[in-house]
């Protein structure tokens, strides 16, 4: 099973049960509310908020201005209510990272549940103090004269990354952006890729 | 609190580990973990900074070793006891006894008249729990955008977002993001004392010396009250 699947004992199962049946007693944890949040992070495929934020970005300069300095209205365009997004735009001169070191603050409405290496010690200790290494580490080779911003999400305020707009995609639409645009990239431990030649 | 939490530039914890087809929850415990953290906020039995603080007191250890969701069920079953509840012999009581209650789940019989608000939130919102801590501005904010601040140098025992690798250092204010409830109060019952937030800017050799990256920068969220204007 490894270390993501640790052998949680029957201990821990046993706790959540019993503090789970003073919960519902308590008429604090209704019925279905288990069966709620499963169904609604297991059907959100993923950073699919995210995503389309940044698709229309590419494709649509209004939009884009929106998205860094009004992400609110720019959300709202989506359907989504949420006042606290701060979206950093990444370039050639620069290059952003998302990380909360003091516990795992993350923007859930756009991107869904953080994994679990975000989560992680070796993630948050190192993002602030070591980042190009440790996105070198990661698969990401930050060129030398790219400015690495981190942004320690220390407050209530979130953050996601605008990637770099891969070469090759020149006339694609929103749709077909998409699915190019993963949630590694919106945290900023990855850049978007170039969509392979058909 | 200087506690084991506050993970920012500490050395030993080796590299990012990625799970490939990560899923969404890797147990049904730990959805329930999540939905009776997200219900209990929604019934105001503790607010998020109260929350955070009560991970922080995680003995170092446990909380070294606790999986996320174990840290959120450490937290949620304190809180629940601290608050009345509960309490730490009856939750023994019942997880000895293969964790099911004098009722079943099924025979809740609904809202407690103890509990304010109970029953009383939409299933929508006790999903996405999109509580703001933006607050009116009950005053000017001291400091403006391009301003040199310092942050104070503090050891609280109590709860702050001042991280230890972020306080006594020099930075600039990058932008304002208007007034927020106060961790350092909200966390303690002391109300929520919004104060104006700002993005500070700090530069790395100023945070890590010369064993900084080259090129690189952090910006800190932070309120008023861990910010002196940097008069040198």
């Amino acid at each position: 099973m490894g270390k993501f699947h640790p052998n949680v004992d029957q201990y821990v199962v046993s706790r959540v049960r019993a503090l789970e049946s003073i919960l519902r007693e308590k008429g604090i944890l209704a019925a279905d509310a288990v069966d709620r949040i499963i169904e609604r992070y297991e059907s959100d495929t993923g950073p699919m908020v995210g995503a389309r934020a940044v698709a229309r970005a590419w494709t649509n300069a209004t939009y884009r201005q929106k998205l860094l300095t009004n992400s609110t209205a720019a959300l709202a365009d989506l359907g989504v209510t949420y006042d606290s997004l701060i979206v950093v735009e990444n370039s050639t001169a620069v290059h952003n990272l998302v990380v909360c070191t003091l516990c795992s603050c993350y923007p859930w409405p756009v991107l869904g549940l953080p994994p679990v290496w975000y989560k992680s010690p070796p993630y948050r200790s190192r993002a602030v103090s070591e980042p190009r290494q440790l996105l070198a580490e990661m698969g990401l080779i930050v060129p030398p004269e790219r400015e690495i911003r981190v942004w320690d999400s220390s407050a209530e305020m979130r953050y996601m990354v605008l990637p770099v707009r891969p070469r090759g995609t020149d006339g694609m639409g929103e749709e077909q952006l998409i699915p190019l645009i993963t949630r590694d990239a919106l945290i900023g431990v990855a850049e978007v890729p170039a969509p392979a030649r058909a | 609190m200087d506690g084991v939490h506050d993970l920012g530039g500490m050395h030993g914890f080796g590299p990012v580990v990625r799970e490939q087809n990560e899923p969404t929850f890797h147990a049904r415990w730990e959805a329930i973990v999540a939905a009776m953290m997200r219900s209990a906020r929604m019934h105001r039995v503790f607010n998020i900074d109260e929350f955070r603080h009560a991970i922080e007191r995680m003995p170092p250890e446990e909380y070294l070793t606790a999986t996320y969701y174990e840290r959120w069920l450490a937290a949620v079953s304190r809180l629940a006891v601290e608050k009345g509840l509960t309490t730490e012999q009856e939750l023994e009581r019942r997880a000895a006894a293969g964790g099911t209650g004098d009722a079943s789940p099924s025979a809740s019989s609904g809202p407690s008249p103890s509990v304010p608000g109970a029953g009383a939130v939409s299933d929508q919102s006790a999903i996405t729990v999109a509580a703001t801590s933006f607050r009116p501005a009950t005053g000017t904010p001291r400091f403006q955008v391009g301003d040199p601040v310092v942050t104070i140098e503090t050891h609280t025992k109590g709860h702050t977002r001042l991280p230890r690798y972020a306080r006594g250092k020099h930075g600039v204010v990058h932008a304002r993001h208007g007034f927020h409830v106060f961790p350092d109060s909200s966390a303690h019952g002391r109300g929520e004392n919004p104060q104006p937030l700002y993005s500070v800017r700090f530069e790395s050799d100023e945070l890590w010396g010369s064993s900084g990256e080259l090129s690189q920068a952090v910006y800190l969220d932070l309120w008023e009250g861990y910010l002196q204007p940097d008069r040198a």
